[in-house]
């Protein structure tokens, strides 16, 4: 008999509810049924570790296209990816996505009347390394209108996207600049319902990390689920 | 232990396929390749509209039973280039792919073992969360009947919608039918793990 490790169990008060009604696309597409809840399994506690993936330095810097320089404020958004318990989770996949220095994505369903840059794609990809720790090179996005209701706006953000250790542990979240005007209007940001997890998702300039002439520097830590304390009995 | 707060889950949004999107992702295993079989459906929302703007990932142990991660201690053999892990964009009609091999059984808690499937979750605009749901195949009928978290489910409806249908016009290799309802009268059924 071996024996595995649960993950906690999330709190609704850190995560959107799937139906909020001020973000207008969750009506069709939440589900009306309850979730049922199931017990860890060896399943639910091993993931995707990616360890034959092989990434070019290149893709952690979002702001040089082919050598060429992307219009905007250069920018490092850098961190570490922790648990709960606050201990680092090394070697695991963080995927970024943006819009521009203009707010406009590089999608063809993107239609907002801005810019297109042509030294920006705004697609990153990076490991943590085995503090935890990962550092991307990039430009502010833009902050950029929808459909969602009359004059609506996203604050700026930049999409990521983090695996960790286990199926359990998958992230999938925006991470918000410090002091926008536009936080109170956006559903989305609001759709979380506890003001710190709001918070966190909020980072943080910060001087020291910031290089003189080059770049300024955002920090943000992403906290996955950790483990709960009972392990659990796993087959024969 | 103190905790630290974890980190809240936003959307995906619509530009998803920026970073979600690239070539082979959905092939686990090559196509010709022996046991190969093809997962397919449709992502409906509530009013049966196919949804263009979702991402499937899939977690799957091997056809050995398994799973390619340091945790999965039983005896059963790796198999090299195998990693379990897939994802398929959705195009414009709501459809998404994978081609793999059904995975083996694997350990379920205490000395129960589960019926061959795999663990996906669904991320979309409009979807602030993800939703996860598992994929059972139609042609195990006895494991599936022995499987813990398929009796949980009491409605033979709703257990349905966890099992991916045998097409008995496959072609070359197998295929199998799942569809996946966000709401409404077919919805598939979500765990919350
Ligand atoms: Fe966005």
């Amino acid at each position: 008999m071996t024996e595995l490790e649960s993950y906690s169990r999330e709190s609704k008060k850190d995560h959107p509810p799937a139906f909020y009604k001020d973000y207008k696309s969750t009506t069709l597409r939440h589900p009306k049924n309850r979730a049922i809840k199931i017990d860890h399994t060896v399943t639910e506690v091993t993931g995707p570790l990616f360890s034959s993936v092989k990434l070019e330095s290149s893709e952690g810097d979002l702001s040089i296209e082919n050598g060429k320089e992307a219009q905007g404020q250069r920018i490092f958004v850098s961190g570490r990816v922790l648990d709960e318990g606050g201990r680092p989770v090394p070697n695991t996949l963080i995927e970024i996505w943006q819009c521009n220095a203009a707010g406009r994505y590089l999608h063809p369903n993107d239609q907002h009347p801005a810019p297109l840059d042509p030294n920006f794609v705004g697609r990153g990809r990076m490991i943590s390394n085995e503090k935890g720790e990962y550092k991307f090179t990039t430009i502010k996005p833009g902050a950029y209108p929808w459909g969602n209701h009359f004059n609506a706006w996203r604050p700026a953000h930049i999409h990521f996207s983090l695996f960790g250790p286990a199926f359990v542990t998958r992230l999938v979240t925006q991470m918000y600049f410090p002091d926008d005007p536009l936080f109170a209007f956006d559903p989305i940001f609001n759709s979380i319902p506890s003001e710190s997890a709001r918070k966190r998702m909020i980072s943080e300039f910060d001087l020291d990390t910031t290089e003189p002439d080059f770049a300024l520097s955002f920090k943000f830590d992403f906290v996955l689920r950790g483990r709960q304390a009972t392990p659990f009995e796993n087959g024969a | 232990m103190s905790k630290m707060g974890v980190t809240a889950s936003q959307t995906v949004g619509p530009f998803l396929s920026i970073a979600m999107r690239s070539e082979g992702q959905e092939y686990l295993v090559p196509r010709n390749s022996k046991n190969a079989i093809k997962i397919q459906g449709i992502v409906y929302d509530g009013e049966g509209t196919p949804v263009p703007d979702a991402v499937i990932e899939i977690w799957q142990a091997n056809i050995n039973g398994k799973y390619d991660h340091p945790e999965d201690t039983s005896d059963n053999e790796l198999i090299e280039g195998f990693s379990g892990f897939g994802r398929s964009c959705t195009n414009n009609e709501g459809q998404f792919f994978f081609v793999t091999q059904k995975p083996g059984r694997v350990n379920g808690r205490g000395n129960s073992l589960q019926a061959p499937h795999l663990a996906v979750n669904i991320l979309a605009r409009g979807m602030l969360k993800q939703q996860v749901t598992r994929i059972y195949f139609s042609d195990e009928v006895q494991s599936n009947a022995e499987d813990p978290v398929l009796n949980q489910i009491d409605d033979e409806l709703e257990r349905k919608t966890l099992i991916a249908n045998f097409n008995p016009n496959s072609g070359l290799i197998d295929e199998y039918e799942f569809h996946i309802c966000l709401q409404g009268e077919n919805e598939t059924i979500f765990f919350d793990v």
